[in-house]
């Protein structure tokens, strides 16, 4: 049966369209909401298609690692809920959503988006963290690219929650936002053959033979990279699929503006 | 003798809730995906009110397929067994097709059962069976119920099949004509189809519109239009 559809991609591919009529480095159509939740210092739900995501940004105080007295913490947490796809199953995390989790969570923390010394409250002491939880709606492929930009998103909009040196106040926030230096954004290439294309809907998603997840930063640097799939990639594959992910991340960086 | 008093307390074509009231009194019966109790008659389904002399039937907008005896289905193997395969439905339950009903050839005692029906298969069958507790028997053993090898498969709803088809399959057949792909539509909401790549785009699409826009009146026409525009769009 994989095969079957496999080859049905492919035939489509040779005529440089997709199973929905797009072109390989064509994205859906992508919807951005922003503030969605009230608990939340700062929220975005992201629609790539019929992918739908959401990410939630909570300011909480805690103590700094020791070898890192004066940087704030940065957690980013994934859940797949049954409710996004039949492949999900309640329980313990998956491999699947501990990967989406690291490869978000890469991307933000090696671009140094977030200047983690300014989340410092007292040295060794008391230091912000940052806590994003993603939660996924509906899973039509290409969860990782819509996790990455929702997350990316909330953390921009997330202010500080008021806090008079003892206790925070949640109900409260400030007008101080959570600085954001850089705009990490991530794109993820798919290969099927010998065709490379972005943004993939599920069918395609389970026909990939290797996909390469490419974070970059406006001034262009590369903050991470992420191969998965089951077959290898060559030199030349890396710097195509590389140079499509910045070309189509400066294009979604237009539309968060 | 008491005299009860009968209404109808809904009008043609409205919208109702399953365990909405729609009449009361003994002189309306209770029709498809209707029921009564006590002396009133009740919803079913989310549906449309559809009121034919006396009796009241809903038309349901919503909901899964019910494997109902002689529709002819796409169903998917998830396992072969000793005797047959087991077929899913896209309905509540799963369905059985047994070596005797799914071809008239001889087959060897211990013969490998996946070299007709694999893993995985899409497969076009027609319910034979249904009991009271929902085990669903098929058969494949009539002309074009086979194997569909290649092409895609795409999910509608169940309710909106019949709109689909069109009278004498008239809107399928115009989907199928301007389109050039080869269109298989199961009652339980799945399809198939093959054609090429911006051929079938523009089907989906307008199987899609049809869909959507299943309630209205003079559809037909609107998805010839539709058709069109879509081909010129995709220069075909």
């Amino acid at each position: 049966m994989q095969n079957t559809t496999k080859q049905h991609l492919m035939k489509s591919f040779q005529q440089n369209t997709r199973l929905d009529g797009r072109g390989l480095e064509e994205f859906r159509k992508i919807e951005v909401e922003l503030g969605i939740s009230k608990t939340a210092e700062g929220s975005a739900r992201v629609k790539i298609g019929d992918t739908e995501v959401l990410a939630g940004v909570k300011m909480i105080i805690s103590t700094p690692f020791p070898d890192t007295p004066e940087d704030g913490a940065i957690m980013i947490n994934a859940e797949f809920l049954p409710m996004a796809s039949s492949r999900f199953e309640s329980g313990p995390p998956g491999i699947e959503s501990i990967e989406l989790a690291r490869v978000v969570d890469r991307g933000l923390r090696e671009s140094k988006a977030i200047d983690v010394k300014k989340l410092c409250i007292k040295k060794g002491e008391k230091v912000w963290a940052v806590s994003v939880d993603i939660i996924t709606m509906n899973d039509d492929g290409n969860l990782l690219d819509a996790a990455a930009l929702a997350t990316i998103l909330a953390v921009k909009h997330t202010k500080y929650p008021s806090f008079d040196g003892v206790e925070v106040n949640y109900k409260e926030l400030t007008d101080t936002p959570l600085e954001i230096t850089k705009v990490p954004i991530t794109v993820t290439v798919c290969k099927t053959g010998n065709y490379i294309y972005v943004d993939p809907v599920s069918e395609e998603e389970s026909n990939v033979d290797a996909r390469l997840t490419v974070t970059t930063t406006q001034d262009g640097n590369i903050c991470a990279l992420q191969k998965g799939g089951s077959m290898p990639l060559s030199l030349q594959d890396i710097s195509t699929m590389v140079e499509l992910a910045s070309k189509k991340a400066e294009e979604l960086r237009e539309l968060i503006r | 003798m008491t005299t009860h008093k009968s209404a109808l307390l809904i009008k043609e074509k409205d919208v109702v809730v399953p365990g909405e009231e729609l009449a009361q009194g003994m002189d309306y019966l209770p029709g498809q995906w209707t029921y009564r109790k006590g002396d009133h008659i009740l919803a079913e389904r989310l549906g449309l009110i559809n009121i034919e002399g006396r009796a009241i039937k809903v038309i349901p907008l919503s909901g899964k397929y019910v494997p109902k005896v002689n529709d002819v289905i796409i169903g998917k193997v998830i396992d072969v067994t000793l005797n047959g395969w087991r077929i899913e439905t896209n309905s509540a339950y799963s369905a059985f097709l047994s070596i005797k009903d799914a071809t008239s050839e001889f087959i060897n005692r211990g013969a490998d059962l996946t070299k007709i029906f694999d893993l995985g298969d899409n497969v076009v069958a027609k319910i034979i069976n249904v009991t009271s507790q929902k085990l669903i028997d098929l058969t494949t053993k009539a002309p074009g119920l086979k194997k569909m090898t290649g092409g895609r498969i795409l999910a509608i709803n169940p309710n909106k099949v019949p709109r689909i088809i069109g009278k004498q399959g008239s809107m399928i057949s115009m989907v199928k004509d301007a389109t050039n792909c080869k269109v298989v539509v199961g009652q339980n909401g799945i399809i198939w189809m093959e054609g090429e790549p911006k051929n079938e785009v523009v089907a989906i699409k307008a199987i899609r519109k049809i869909e959507l826009e299943a309630h209205t009146s003079g559809l037909t026409d609107k998805i010839k239009i539709y058709l069109e525009e879509q081909k010129k769009q995709y220069a075909l």
